[in-house]
Parts: C-alpha cells; sequence; structure tokens
C-alpha cells in the first residue's frame, strides 16, 4: 500500500502527479505536490478551504492546465491526452451540477448521450443509476425538486454511467446531512470493489476514515500521505500518551523541553504528551513527574484523531513527507 | 459528432419547452418592439402647424396655398393680418412656419419675373424644420414649374416652347420617400442583433454560473460539438425572429417587399452565424451574467447606433467609419434594405454578404478555440 512519490511508477498506479503546481498570479494554489493513487484505492484529499485540494482535482481532470509539472490518469497524459483522460474519468463536484429544469430520466440520457453509452447498454445503465440513487418511481420527477442526497447521489450516477476508470469527487458531501452521507460512502466503497478509483476531497475528518489512504494538504503542499492508522500512529511524530496528574500546570513545566518528550500539551483535565518511542516509555515520564513531586495517576499510550494529527502536521510545517 | 449535437440540441429544445415563459420573453418583446418602432421611427413631417400671411390676394396666391394644404405636410392655422401677427403665432408657438406672399406676386408671375416668396420658419427643433423647409421648396418647385408651364401655353402658338432646365429629381425603389420603408428593415436587423447576442451569450454564461458547463466540460465532447448544440437554437431563434417580423413589416406597415426571399434567407443566415459568433465571443469573456451583461451593452449599442440605421456611416469621423468595418448590422441592413426595396441579387450583394461570411468565420472560430480555456480558468 505504501506509495511513497519517490518509488518508479507502477503499471497499477491509475493516478500519478509529478510536482504538480498551479499558480494563479503571485499565488500558488498547489506546489510541486507528487503522488500515486494505485488502481481501486479510495484516496482522501483532505485539508482546509482553499488547501488546493479543487485545484489539483481540475488540474487533473484537465479543468486547468497545470503551471509546472506532469500528471497522468487511467494511464494518459493530462495535458497532451487530455480527450482520452476525459473519456475515462468521472468528475462530480461540490457544486451541483445537474439541469434542475430536466427530469431525473433525461439528466441520465443527457449525460449518456455526451459520453456516447452504446445505445444497447444505456437503458440498463440508467436503471442502475437510478436505483442506486435510490429514485426507482421518480425518473420522471425534476432534479430541482429533489432533495440534497438524491442530488449528490443523482449526481454520482451521472457521473459513472460511462463506466470510467477513475472518479474524481470533488467535496462531493458538502451539505448534505450526515445519513445521506453514510449511503454516499457507501456507493463509493461499492465501485471501489470494482475496481474503480477514487479521489475524493473532503473537510470533514470523520469521512477520513472512509478512505484507503488519506494525502493531507495544506496550502498547496502535501504535508503527509498514509493510510488512517499509520496517520494515527505515526503522524505525530512518536507515541502519544494520554496521562492523569496533578498539577497540570507545573506537570507541563516538568515535560516541555525534556529529553525524548517531543511535545506536551493540557487536553482537558488531562496532560497528552508525544515521546520519541526509541528513548522514552511510560514509566519514564512517570519517574520524571514524581521527581518533580507531581501526583501520577493512570497513564496510557493512546491514539490521536486525524485532527489532532492534522493540527499538528499543519502547526508545525513540515515538509512534504510520506508515512508508513 | 453530430450524435452528441444532437444530445445537446435535445437538451435545449426540452429546457425550451418546459420554461414557460420562454416564447414570450421571445416573442412579445419583439413584437412590441417591432410596432413602437415602426411608428416612431420616423423623419416625416405632417401637419406642420403654418401661418400665412397673404398680402397679394389674388388666384395664383390663393392657388400656392392651396397647393401646401393639398400636400398634407402643413395645416394652415391662422390666416393673418399683417407680419406682426404672424410673428406673435410664431412666438407663441401657434405656428412653426410662416408664409407670406406679397403684393404683385401673381403680376410679377403673370410677366414672367421672379416672384418672391417670404417663409419664416421656427429653428428651435431644427431638424422638423430643416425637413419642412424641404418640403416647402418642393411644393414651390412644383408651383412654379406649372405657372411657367400655364404661362408657355398661353404665350404658345407659333412661339418656341419656353427653353430652361428643370431641375428634376425622380427617386427611385421609394418612390414617395416614405420613410417608413428605410426604417423597417432598419429595425428588423437591429431588433435581431440584440436579441440574438444576448440570447447566446446568456445561456452559456448562465450553464457556467450553475455548474453545469463544468460537468459538461470535464466530458470527451469537443468546444464545437458543444458550441453547435448551444448556438444552432439561436440560430434558428434568429431565423424565426427575421420572419416574424418581416412579416408584420409587411402586412401591417405595408413595406413593398420587391426582391428575392432566397438572397434575404442566404443573408440573413450570414449575418445571424456572425451574431451568434459576437454573443459566443462575450461569453468567453464573461463569467457571470453581470458581466454579460455589461459587454452586452458595451457591445450592441455601438452596434446599432453605428450600422447606418439610422445615421449615414459617409458622415461618420473615419475612426468610426472604419470601426463599421466590423460590424455585422451594417452589412445586413444593407441586404436587408435591398432585398426588400430595390430587388437585387447576389451580384451585387456579394461583397456585403462576404463580408458577413468572413466576420462569422473569424468569430466562431476564435470563440471555438477560447473556448475550453477560458472556461475552465
Amino acid at each position: 500500500m505504501s506509495a511513497n512519490p519517490a518509488e518508479p511508477a507502477s503499471a497499477d498506479d491509475a493516478v500519478t502527479a509529478e510536482d504538480l503546481t498551479k499558480r494563479f498570479g503571485a499565488f500558488t494554489a498547489v506546489d510541486r505536490l507528487s503522488m500515486r493513487i494505485a488502481r481501486g484505492e479510495v484516496m482522501g484529499f483532505i485539508g482546509p478551504n482553499g488547501a488546493g485540494k479543487s485545484t489539483t482535482i481540475r488540474m487533473l481532470c484537465g479543468l486547468v492546465a497545470p503551471s509546472e509539472g506532469r500528471a497522468s490518469v487511467a494511464g494518459f497524459d493530462v495535458g497532451s491526452q487530455a480527450q482520452r483522460v476525459r473519456e475515462n474519468i468521472g468528475y462530480m463536484s461540490q457544486k451541483f451540477s445537474l439541469y434542475g429544469d430536466l427530469t431525473v430520466r433525461e439528466n441520465l440520457r443527457f449525460f449518456a448521450g455526451i459520453y456516447r453509452v452504446p445505445a444497447s447498454e444505456v437503458a440498463g445503465r440508467m436503471q442502475y443509476a437510478v436505483s442506486m440513487a435510490g429514485l426507482e418511481g421518480q425518473e420522471n420527477a425534476r432534479v430541482a425538486t429533489l432533495a440534497g442526497g438524491w442530488k449528490q447521489r443523482l449526481a454520482l450516477g451521472c457521473a459513472i454511467l460511462h463506466r470510467p476508470p477513475v472518479l474524481f469527487l470533488d467535496e462531493p458531501t458538502s451539505g448534505v446531512e450526515p445519513e445521506a452521507r453514510r449511503r454516499f460512502w457507501d456507493l463509493i466503497h461499492d465501485l471501489a470493489a470494482n475496481g474503480v478509483t477514487t479521489l475524493v476531497s473532503t473537510h470533514y475528518m470523520d469521512e477520513a476514515e472512509y478512505c484507503n489512504r488519506i494525502a493531507l494538504i495544506d496550502r498547496g503542499k502535501l504535508i503527509a500521505i498514509g493510510s488512517p492508522s499509520e496517520l494515527r500512529q505515526r503522524g505525530l511524530g512518536g507515541v502519544l500518551y494520554e496521562m492523569e496528574c496533578s498539577p497540570l500546570g507545573a506537570a507541563l513545566e516538568a515535560l516541555h523541553g525534556a529529553p525524548g518528550i517531543l511535545e506536551a500539551a493540557i487536553f482537558g483535565d488531562r496532560l497528552h504528551v508525544v515521546v520519541d518511542p526509541g528513548t522514552t516509555h511510560a514509566p519514564d515520564l512517570t519517574e520524571r513527574l514524581r521527581a518533580h513531586g507531581i501526583a501520577v495517576g493512570a497513564i496510557r499510550p493512546t491514539l490521536p484523531t486525524l485532527e489532532d494529527v492534522f493540527v499538528h502536521l499543519v502547526a508545525r510545517g513540515l515538509e512534504t513527507r510520506s508515512v508508513g | 459528432m453530430f450524435g452528441r449535437v444532437g444530445v445537446m440540441l435535445v437538451k435545449e429544445l426540452l429546457q425550451l419547452r418546459r420554461d414557460r415563459s420562454a416564447m414570450l420573453r421571445l416573442i412579445v418583446p419583439l413584437v412590441v418592439q417591432m410596432l413602437m418602432f415602426g411608428y416612431a421611427a420616423t423623419f416625416t413631417v405632417h401637419h406642420v402647424p403654418t401661418t400665412v400671411l397673404d398680402l397679394d390676394r389674388s388666384a395664383p396666391s390663393r392657388g400656392l396655398v392651396s397647393h401646401f394644404v393639398a400636400s398634407g405636410r402643413f395645416d394652415v392655422v391662422d390666416e393673418a393680418e399683417s407680419q406682426k401677427q404672424l410673428q406673435s403665432d410664431i412666438d407663441h408657438n401657434v405656428a412653426m412656419i410662416g408664409i407670406v406672399i406679397h403684393a404683385g406676386f401673381a403680376r410679377d408671375l403673370g410677366n414672367g419675373k421672379t416672384a418672391p416668396l417670404q417663409v419664416i420658419v421656427d429653428g428651435t427643433n431644427s431638424n422638423t424644420a430643416l425637413i419642412a423647409f424641404g418640403y416647402i421648396n418642393q411644393i414651390v418647385a412644383q408651383f412654379s414649374a406649372e405657372e411657367v408651364a400655364a404661362l408657355a401655353r398661353r404665350v404658345a402658338g407659333a412661339a418656341r416652347p419656353p427653353t430652361g432646365v428643370t431641375l428634376q429629381v425622380v427617386p427611385w425603389f421609394n418612390a414617395g420617400l416614405e420613410d417608413t420603408w428605410f426604417f423597417i428593415p432598419g429595425i428588423i436587423g437591429s431588433l435581431t442583433l440584440m436579441q440574438v447576442v444576448s440570447l447566446t451569450a446568456f445561456a452559456i454564461v448562465r450553464e457556467r454560473e450553475v455548474g453545469t458547463l463544468e460537468q459538461i466540460l470535464v466530458s470527451p465532447i469537443r468546444s464545437v460539438e458543444f458550441i453547435l448544440g448551444k448556438t444552432v437554437p439561436f440560430f434558428l431563434i434568429g431565423l424565426a425572429d427575421i420572419a416574424l417580423v418581416c412579416a408584420i413589416g409587411i402586412l401591417w406597415f405595408k413595406v413593398p417587399f420587391v426582391g428575392d426571399p432566397m438572397v434575404l434567407l442566404v443573408g440573413s443566415t450570414l449575418f445571424l452565424l456572425a451574431v451568434v459568433g459576437m454573443g459566443l465571443l462575450l461569453s468567453t469573456y464573461s463569467h457571470t451574467q453581470q458581466q454579460a451583461f455589461a459587454l452586452n451593452f458595451f457591445f450592441v449599442n455601438p452596434f446599432f447606433i453605428l450600422s447606418g440605421f439610422a445615421f449615414p456611416i459617409a458622415a461618420m469621423p473615419k475612426a468610426l467609419q472604419w470601426f463599421t468595418l466590423i460590424n455585422p448590422l451594417r452589412y445586413f441592413l444593407v441586404v436587408i434594405r435591398a432585398v426588400f426595396l430595390k430587388g437585387v441579387g447576389f451580384s451585387v450583394l456579394w461583397p456585403d454578404l462576404t463580408a458577413m461570411a468572413a466576420l462569422a468565420l473569424v468569430m466562431l472560430t476564435v470563440s471555438v478555440s477560447r473556448f475550453r480555456a477560458s472556461m475552465s480558468a
């Protein structure tokens, strides 16, 4: 599963980006971003608004020309084989983009026609898209009258009518209620099970857990990439301990900057301490605090949330690196 | 390629059919404006209030006044007794024209001498005054020609007919110099320009604003397929527009149509291609409908004013005359007026048709080539 950008391209990579860069005037929206997405992988693209997620996806779709760098999608170069790329991708953005004044069926037929789905298969695929979206019996409803979750699943249905091997979803779940978001992710996993590669951006941290791997991006730079558990285990650069101790302020002072201690912070009524696992372990912490006359209660290793990892990495402004 | 264009066309037609107010928006403003402008756009002057001061009180002087009245251009509102009264009529806007026939008018005419006639014109509305003055000249010229002929008959017999040169103005194609005939074809072209440019530009920019354009741009559709699918409907609407307003011009305003409808169809087709191309070009420079609106305003109005619709191109400063060379309306007005009133064909109109074809080609080519880049930025 490891996909270090430095590794040679594999025939199994559905998407590769090398030093992909986009500048708008003096502003660098995407800064030398490199990554590989394996066939059938669900890659989550996580980062704050304006981090460069959309711009990266739009470059990979051929909607925006990169300022520098290269990318290939489904084996085709984004710059020189844009037409082939377009035939092999499905795209859906947060901006709802079906025709509201047309019915469910008319929208599906339109996109089937634009993608030139063979006539013999149109009916079957439309039927599949309708049932996938849960819109049976509503084929003649105008899309504008549908609720958000249905619209969004229909948009996905339209985006995959031509059976693209690669899917780009740009914040597809933004503004959709949690229940519908859950259903949407089930659909993505069904597609992945059939070998569809998906790059999906989101700013919901909980959704990151649904991805095979996550690329964290901030201010145009890829700051970490790995599976959710890899990132939680190693994203902080050490092992996280949660400790009960008192007084907290003195404990923080005692640990701050001590050898083997990478980071320490008060977290509610507890202390969160990141240590270098090569040199420091739980008993070392207890010992040090007791030496300062601090009462130490329970101490246990714990996993950070992805949000913790993300905040940590962004705060440190770390260089692009991969974990795992 | 026709597959995708067909898919686009079906979609556009479905959307048009679903839009209940579309027909209303497309047809009503056009018809209403056609009727309004058909009546309003005229330089013709009728029933100018006129005061006559006839100091001669002779048969010829009364004859001259009756010529004025018979023309329908002048209403004699007052028969003044004195110069002062005439003055007062003009000062008080009772009359716009004062005609003074001096004593001795009939005697001078009878002797074959020049009989002076004084005309006082209120120049406040210089345009109307100038036009009325033109009519006066015509009427007087006609009157004097008749008098000269009558005089010649009286002194005829063995004598030779009177020599002399008469300037004869013979208007062709529009023998009555009805300016409605001149303006109606112009209105047809102008209305079509305004409607089709904005329809085309807005239709594309709207898709861009809604986000559907992006969804289409990630598909393998080619720019030319999308553009054809998006513009053929407006091209057809434009043709229907022209047919509709031509029908109003012919049936309602009784403008004669002496030419070949085929020539008009070819001219209209080239004109609409250029106009649709212009709308497309504007759309590639507009990210929002507001921008499209501003650009539309910036371009369409000059194209209208600088088309020769009302103001002769030959009278414009050189720089503006050059600008009119890229104005498709300029050429279409030549074509539509010629077809309506002169009945000339391709052998005469080919330079204008060629110019429109060239403009259409340039605008459509530039639009297609700009399309993906501009739409996805």
